[in-house]
Order: structure tokens, then C-alpha cells, then sequence
């Protein structure tokens, strides 16, 4: 998801009769469903794993806002323009919200950002396709935040305490976009033969980047399992991408539009659509850095950093003066 | 005077309006997850989204009373340059973050005094939309003022960026204040005032925060002019050319 | 940049006559840009009518290892709530 390959401590899970009384009680408070908050004992491998996956999902909603925000000047219509500058605006916010939330870790959102910007901190390999076409921004919203929902929605009983609120808060702010975005996608399809183009075009391009969003089978994985005793990640990727599936295809049925995928038809034995799995040798390369974009992401990132460097100092400067003036009244 | 006169007047005034802000606007977008920190991104596309609020109505007026049946969007999208009526300061490009503050610093001390003045319109639509618009635009002078205080007022980096932005911005500035023939009209009937006429106050407005930023302002000087009438710097074309790009590859689409 | 912005934590009293309640963090150089920054973050849909911004260093927290005697003993003062007072079902006003 906007978090795909996030590692744990590497540990199988522990059975709660072998863990040290300090950690047994933290694993049973989980258990019980209270939340962990900041200043509360908890593992290092919990804090570690929880910093890297919150400030992951961090990192794609700000690497997010690339692609659509490439539309904004370019928009069709003004009420369309407002639309999804308010959106890629949300974004941001949510960018802001998680940031927040690993800070309660100890670790500062400028640490994160040099994570971002050295390649050591990964994002979700999504934002490194393009978006090439209007309705690329009806397939985002539709597919793209489609998908995001579906993980964001169960995290808001992730058992992290800040984590949660946050995810409460971004779900809440969420909801109209993927609307908009299948609303975007309804005015394609449904239009002149141009626009139906585009429409087909989006969803050929973003299906498959999509299904990869959920990252690869996690079924044997020992860091999905250790997460899953933490309540910091709540169903396996293959859960959540069947769910995908399952709620898309008729969706696009709707549309009119056709899944870029021969084997999509429903499987009546087990109650799902079948679907082919996503190249992951692809994904992997788009991980390692190989995507279409990830050069442009990073390098715009990078640059909106250090161009801005003068104006956060700036900003500082005039308010230790400020400070220093107070304090010599 | 015909009331076709003035209608014409008025369409011309409701575009510059309205063309500013859109302009503008479109100019503040570009930010989008491009600024120097995330407080900002966020708040500028705050800025933005007003602007292109504004921009539906003050285009949606012009296009009612034009009577032709052109909506807010139709007059965005498809007029070419030479029909835009927006002041050369706002099309041009953003430089760096310091001069995309002061160019709206420059424009909110302008736009909250002709608001204030058209808050007392004759004409029930402009002052309605006046009256809602204001608010906003006070917010937007607070924060752009603020901020260029702050700056300007920094460290020696911050100061000297500062500067140099009013300094190359500060020939833009003369071309708020010229009077249109329009003008005249639109004041005589008390509809809109004189832009001449704000040109004291603007000074009176914006002079203390000059000081307090520590920023020497330039002399008169040459005023560059031409985009209340139609001729723009080369760099309208490019923010037309990308903004109408689908109304005019697809016309007549329904997105 | 080892010059970070300082964090600074918001809270919003909303539309309907509650208290002031934290709803999220941000970074800003003082407080008077925290409190523009809060408006543009926090109240995007509009949620607030008031604001507060306070410095998170500023806030001195309840320690999670007192939380037992914090909070355990007002557990078992059940007559602090109305229902441990059973009152006739006929009765009304009470």
C-alpha cells in the first residue's frame, strides 16, 4: 500500500509465555485492543517498524501530490481546477498528519525528509508512473485513492495511539476522493469518443501499478506476520488486493470500460473475481528506483527542499529576534 | 450615457476582475507540492483555491451581463490572450518563493482597497460579491504581509532576496493605478472607483510594512502597462496555451 | 537544516459550544505563524471557530508508569455516577 514493503524486526512472533514480563504486557494490552501511546514501553523493534511504515505512508502522500498536481494548471474547467487542488491539497495535509505522528517517535520530520531525499526511505511505487492524459486523474482518484482506502480504512484501529488519529482524520478527509475521481471517470466514459479514449487509456496504464500498490504476497512473510500480532498492519496484502479486485471490476463494468486483464471473471466456487498478478519484476525495479518517474519525483523534491532552505531560515532568524527583543524588554 | 455604454464598461471591469485573480491563481498552483515547507503547500493552495473562487464569480457576473451566453469557464477558457484584461504583475513567472510573496503582497494591498470601495458599489451584484470576497482577501494580506515583514526582516539571505524582489516588481506596480477610459464611466455612476484614486492609500497601506521589513521601496519609476488592455508580456501565451490545452484539443466536451 | 521549525500542537473549539480539543501538531518559527499555519491545516472544512497553538516542549505530561495511581482509584468510586442511586421506576424528575 502507500506503506508496501515496510520490514519488521525480522523476528518470527513470539508466543506470549516466551516474551519478558515488560513485553508480555505490552503484547496483551494489544491484544485487548488498548492503544500504545508515545511515552508507553514498547519494543524497539515495534517503535522502529512503526517510524518506518508511518513516515513510508508520509512520504507517498507528499511524492503524491507530483503527478495530479502536473493536471492542476491544466485543468478543464475552474470547478474541476478547485476540485483537485483541494484534493492534492488534502494530500499534503495527510502528508503533514503522518509526519506528525512518527514525530511522536523521537524522530524529526527533517530526519524524514532525508530519508526521502537520499533514496534510503522508500515510498509507494505508484507515484512513479505518469499521468499522461486528463482522465489519468479520474483513474488516480478512482483507483489509486480506491486502493488506499481500503488499507487507511482498517488502520484506524492500527494500535498505535497518534497513528490512528491520524488515519481517523485522513479517512475522514478521503472520502471525496476517490468520488471525484470516479466521477472524473464517469464524464470520460460517458462522453465524446476522444474521452473515451483517454478513459480506457488511464485504466490500461493504472491497473497494474494499482494491484501493486497492495506490494507483493505477504503469506509466508515473517515481518507481515510480526506486524499483524502488533495490530499495525490488519489484513495481508492478498486480502486487500482480492477486495480490490472484487469492488473494481463492476465498477468498470459500469464505465464501460474493459480490465487490461483476459483471466478477470468471476469465480463462483470462491465467491471472488479471479485476476493475473502484477509483473513484480516490475514492481521491484520501480522500487529499486527504475520506475518511469522516480527520477522527476525525487529531483522535484529535492529541489522544493533546498530552494526553500532560505525561507525557512529566513522565517527562524526573524523569530529568535523576535524572541531575543521580548526577552531583553 | 447608453446603458449599453456602461454595460460595456462594466464587462471590461468584471473582466480584469476576474482575469487577475485567475491569472493569479493560476500562478499560486504552481506551488502545489513544490514549496519550501509543507505548511506553506498547504496554505498557499488555500490562496489559490479563493482565487479561483473568485474567478467564477467575477467572470460569472461578466458573462451574465454580457448577455451572450458565455459562462465563467467560456470566458477562461476560450478567449486568447489579446481579450485578457489581467495586470501584467500577475502573469509573470513565479521566480523564486520570496518573489511569488511579494508579487502577492504587491496585489493584496491593491485588491483589499478597490474591494473595500466596491463593498459600497451601486451595483447590488459587484458590491454581493465584493462584500463575500473581501474576507478573504484580508486574510490573504495578513498572511502575505506578514510573511514579507518576516523575510524581509530575517537573515541577511532572506533580506536580500526580499529586496531584490521589489525591486524587480516594482516597475508592475504603476500599471494598478492607470485609469481606463471604463474607469471613468464605472465611477461616474459610482460603480466601481477611480484606480487612480486608491493610489495614495495603497501607498498609506503598504509603506509601514515596507519599513517594518526593512525594505528600501524604489523610486517611481517606469511602469511597465498594457494588460488592462489586451497587450500582455509573452508570458500570458504559455499560461493560456497550457490552461485551455483541453477546451480547445476537445471542444465542445462536457468534463 | 539543523535549524528545524519547532512543533507545535493545535487545538480547535469547533461549532458546537465544546471545549477546545487537540486535534494534530504542526511546525512553524513562532507562534503567531503556528496559528495562521493551524488555520490553513486544521480548519480546511470547516471545523473551528477559535484556535489555540501551543508549544509541544511546553506541555508537561502525565507519566504512563503513574498511570496506575493516576487512575486506578477513581474506579472504584461507583457513587461519583448517578446510577448507583436506583431510584423508584415511578418517579419522575430524578
Amino acid at each position: 500500500m502507500y506503506a508496501q514493503m515496510v520490514k519488521s524486526t525480522g523476528h518470527a512472533v513470539r508466543a506470549l509465555e516466551d516474551m519478558e514480563p515488560q513485553e508480555r504486557a505490552f503484547q496483551e494490552r494489544i491484544n485487548a485492543g488498548e492503544k500504545i501511546e508515545p511515552k508507553d514501553w514498547m519494543p524497539e523493534g515495534y517503535r522502529k517498524t512503526l517510524v518506518r511504515q508511518i513516515s513510508q505512508h508520509a512520504h507517498s502522500e507528499i511524492v503524491g501530490q507530483l503527478p495530479e498536481g502536473n493536471w492542476i494548471t491544466r485543468a478543464p474547467t475552474l470547478e474541476r481546477k478547485a476540485i483537485l487542488l483541494a484534493k492534492v491539497q488534502d494530500e499534503a495535509g495527510h502528508g503533514l498528519y503522518l509526519y506528525c505522528a512518527a514525530e511522536t517517535l523521537g524522530v524529526s520530520r527533517d530526519e524524514l525528509y532525508e530519508q526521502l531525499h537520499s533514496g534510503k526511505a522508500k515510498y509507494s511505487s505508484i507515484f512513479n508512473y505518469p499521468t499522461l492524459n486528463w482522465a489519468d486523474i479520474g483513474a488516480v482518484g478512482w483507483l489509486v485513492d480506491g486502493a488506499a482506502i481500503m488499507n487507511q480504512v482498517p488502520l484506524q484501529r492500527t494500535s498505535f495511539g497518534p497513528y490512528s488519529r491520524a488515519m481517523i482524520r485522513i479517512c475522514k478527509e478521503e472520502s471525496f476522493h476517490q468520488r471525484q475521481g470516479y466521477d472524473i471517470m464517469m464524464k470520460m466514459a460517458f462522453g465524446s469518443e476522444a474521452q473515451k479514449r483517454m478513459a480506457q487509456d488511464a485504466l490500461n496504464r493504472f491497473w497494474w501499478p494499482s494491484l501493486m500498490m497492495f506490494g507483493p504476497s505477504d503469506k509466508d512473510s515473517i515481518h507481515s506476520a510480526q506486524s499483524m500480532a502488533w495490530k499495525i498492519k490488519l489484513n495481508t496484502n492478498d486480502e486487500l488486493r482480492q477486495k480490490f479486485v472484487d469492488q473494481t471490476v463492476p465498477q468498470a463494468e459500469y464505465l464501460g470500460l474493459t480490465i487490461p486483464d483476459e483471466n478477470v471473471k468471476w469465480n463462483e466456487e470462491r465467491g471472488h473475481y479471479d485476476y493475473t498478478d502484477p509483473d513484480w519484476n516490475e514492481f521491484f525495479e520501480v522500487i529499486k528506483g527504475n520506475g518511469p518517474c522516480n527520477k522527476e519525483r525525487m529531483d522535484a523534491r529535492v529541489k522544493a527542499w533546498e530552494d526553500g532552505a532560505w525561507f525557512r531560515e529566513g522565517l527562524m532568524a526573524h523569530a529568535e529576534k523576535a524572541n531575543t527583543a521580548e526577552a531583553a524588554e | 450615457m447608453s446603458d449599453d455604454t456602461l454595460n460595456k464598461a462594466l464587462f471590461e471591469f468584471l473582466c480584469r476582475m476576474g482575469d487577475n485573480t485567475l491569472v493569479l491563481g493560476h500562478r499560486v498552483s504552481e506551488w502545489c507540492g513544490h514549496a519550501p515547507v509543507l505548511e506553506e503547500d498547504i496554505a498557499l493552495a488555500n490562496m489559490s483555491l479563493d482565487l479561483i473562487g473568485q474567478t467564477q464569480l467575477w467572470l460569472g457576473l461578466a458573462g451574465e451581463l454580457e448577455g451572450a451566453g458565455r459562462s465563467a469557464d467560456d470566458l477562461a477558457y476560450l478567449r486568447d490572450a489579446f481579450d485578457f484584461r489581467n495586470l501584467l504583475l500577475v502573469e509573470l513567472p513565479n521566480g523564486d518563493f520570496g518573489k511569488t510573496l511579494m508579487r502577492q503582497f504587491l496585489f493584496d494591498g491593491f485588491q483589499s482597497l478597490i474591494l473595500t470601495e466596491l463593498t459600497r458599489s451601486s451595483n447590488e451584484r459587484v458590491k454581493e460579491i465584493a462584500l463575500k470576497v473581501k474576507k478573504e482577501v484580508t486574510y490573504h494580506l495578513e498572511r502575505s504581509s506578514d510573511l514579507v515583514v518576516r523575510l524581509g526582516d530575517g537573515n541577511e539571505e532572506s533580506h536580500r532576496r526580499m529586496q531584490q524582489a521589489l525591486n524587480e516588481l516594482w516597475p508592475y506596480v504603476g500599471e494598478m493605478f492607470i485609469d481606463e477610459p471604463e474607469d471613468k464611466l464605472l465611477s461616474e455612476a459610482a460603480i466601481a472607483p477611480l484606480p487612480s484614486s486608491l493610489k495614495a492609500r495603497w501607498e498609506t497601506l503598504m509603506r509601514p510594512y515596507f519599513a517594518q521589513a526593512k525594505l528600501n521601496v524604489p523610486d517611481e519609476g517606469y511602469a511597465h502597462k498594457g494588460g488592462k488592455h489586451g497587450t500582455h508580456s509573452e508570458h500570458l501565451g504559455f499560461i493560456l496555451a497550457e490552461m485551455q490545452f483541453l477546451q480547445r484539443a476537445y471542444p465542445g466536451s462536457t468534463w | 537544516m539543523k535549524n528545524e521549525w519547532p512543533l507545535w500542537e493545535v487545538f480547535i473549539r469547533g461549532q458546537h459550544g465544546l471545549a477546545h480539543r487537540h486535534v494534530g501538531s504542526l511546525h512553524a518559527p513562532d507562534a503567531e505563524v503556528a496559528l495562521k499555519s493551524a488555520r490553513d491545516v486544521y480548519t480546511r472544512r470547516n471545523e473551528g471557530l477559535s484556535i489555540w497553538v501551543v508549544k509541544a516542549e511546553d506541555i508537561t505530561a502525565s507519566s504512563p508508569s503513574e498511570k496506575g495511581p493516576l487512575f486506578d482509584p477513581s474506579q472504584d468510586k461507583v457513587y461519583r455516577h448517578p446510577t448507583f442511586f436506583p431510584m423508584p421506576e415511578e418517579l419522575k424528575g430524578l
